[in-house]
């Protein structure tokens, strides 16, 4: 019997190529082949309650060829860099590695899930630093819920005064005396394409 | 006299204005130098990553490129720089043109990095290079009767376990107890606190937090000692949301793991900054005023 290939569709077999570019961007990223399904960092991930997809389901899913769906889903933006999954998988994949190269190829291809934007704290985040060289809590704070969830800024003000009244919340940002060579250093490095 | 580069971060001038403080005062008093990286720059944190990494990974690598010409080690008691520092190093070491990369983006503002700079966790360097003894022979006031929820949190183990164990670390506890404080069980100590989730998920965070002093409460714990910018606030600043939220009423103090240390060796709390903290560790106020004969 002959089996029949069924190529993915042009969108898809694009993303999965950016994909392959990030894995290969970072130390053991090839590893994502090996995945064997048991779901320990599913099972250790202290936020895969809340996902839509679980970290296990995102390999299933990929490997189904569903990877805009992914990019789709709310979980890889619920990450929260705790690395709990990438000491306990048995496979040795870098998983929250990973979690970043999917965030990557979502904004780079501006793919993101309905009512949840929470890449805009990223994006605002780079804004800050190429603007002043460190980041700008407060102005990341307004900035970052008066784009993604106004309800949020009214119910934080209470909360950002005691932080300025301890002193513990500056007002006026702090910009680098060489703010110049932050510059050139992020200029140049964009250079370098999307990974 | 043992000398660190040091790189506070954004976090440790502001809403870690007390850890600063409290890092720089004990490290004077233990006779160990810090030298601030000059203008140094934010090390990228978790967001760069998610928009381009080899950027992140070059403004990062400023600090190192400045650091080398210092020629010391790195002291960074932030647990998201420290892990993003040293994942810059590890970066750079992995692979050559990477490697290139960064450095032609660094030439782009007169900088080099060469040689890679070793960074530290400022309770790595008082463990395991100041000592154990060495820092006991300075105490002036025992933190007998404080019963204390030593909290690593994620990244000062992960991904590396470098001078811990990645599931039960032991090295807050070791320091703690040797300077008459009771480290207590606590289950949650390498829980993760939710960090940027409080910003972005309330609902999640808000709930991880909830289980992370619940442990601490259960096991009676008087305070929580971090070592970490994003977990001291989460813990600290939303316990009154979390007590709203779940019904609780939770009044717990939360301390960076050098203000029990600062206390120890006599330096005065309010320059540590304990006055800004939410909640006033009132434990720490009653060992300071007995002296040790």
């Amino acid at each position: 019997m002959k089996t029949e290939i069924i190529p993915f569709p042009k969108a898809e077999a694009e993303l999965r190529s950016a994909f392959w570019d990030q894995v290969s961007s970072f130390p053991e990223g090839h590893k994502i082949k090996l995945c064997l399904q048991c779901g320990t960092c599913s099972g250790t991930c202290p936020v895969s309650y809340a996902m839509d997809i679980t970290p296990r389901q995102i390999v299933a899913l990929f490997r189904a060829g569903h990877l805009e769906d992914i990019l789709n889903s709310r979980a890889i933006w619920l990450c929260a860099s705790c690395y709990s999954c990438t000491v306990r998988c048995p496979a040795g994949i870098r998983v929250t590695d990973t979690m970043y190269a999917l965030k990557r190829l979502a904004i780079g291809n501006e793919i993101y899930p309905k009512r949840f934007l929470v890449h805009t704290l990223s994006k605002t985040f780079t804004n800050n630093v190429y603007r002043f060289g460190r980041n700008y809590e407060l102005g990341l704070g307004i900035k970052y819920f008066l784009s993604a969830d106004i309800k949020k800024l009214f119910s934080n003000i209470g909360y950002g005064i005691t932080m300025i009244r301890r002193g513990r919340l500056g007002i006026i940002p702090h910009r680098l005396k060489r703010i110049n060579q932050i510059r050139a250093i992020i200029k140049k490095a964009n250079q370098f394409g999307e990974s | 006299m043992r000398e660190y580069a040091y790189y506070p971060g954004c976090s440790l001038e502001s809403t870690a204005a007390p850890y600063d403080k409290s890092i720089k005062a004990v490290f004077k008093t233990l006779g160990v130098g810090l030298h601030e990286i000059e203008d140094w720059n934010c090390c990228g944190a978790t967001m760069y990553m998610s928009v381009k990494k080899i950027v992140g990974y070059s403004i990062s690598a400023r600090n190192l490129a400045i650091a080398q010409n210092m020629g010391m080690q790195i002291c960074a008691p932030c647990s998201s720089c420290y892990t993003i520092l040293r994942k810059t190093n590890r970066h750079i070491a992995w692979d050559p043109k990477e490697r290139a990369k960064i450095n032609e983006a660094l030439n782009a503002a007169g900088l080099s990095y060469d040689t890679l700079v070793d960074v530290r966790h400022p309770l790595d360097i008082l463990v395991n290079d100041i000592g154990l003894d060495t820092i006991a022979s300075k105490a002036v006031h025992s933190l007998k009767g404080i019963k204390v929820a030593p909290y690593y949190g994620c990244q000062i183990v992960r991904p590396h376990g470098l001078f811990d164990d990645v599931d039960d670390p032991i090295k807050m506890d070791q320091l703690l107890s040797r300077l008459g404080a009771e480290p207590v069980h606590y289950p949650c100590k390498v829980r993760c606190c939710g960090g940027m989730l409080m910003t972005t998920k309330e609902d999640v965070a808000l709930a991880l937090n909830l289980k992370l002093l619940e442990a601490a409460v259960d096991n009676s714990a008087d305070m929580i000692a971090t070592a970490c910018p994003l977990c001291q606030m989460n813990l600290e600043a939303y316990q009154k949301k979390i007590n709203k939220r779940f019904d609780r009423n939770f009044n717990l103090p939360v301390v960076y793991f050098s203000h029990l240390l600062g206390a120890a060796l006599g330096i005065d709390l309010k320059e540590m900054g304990i006055g800004q903290l939410f909640i006033k560790p009132e434990k720490l106020y009653d060992v300071v005023k007995e002296v040790r004969v």
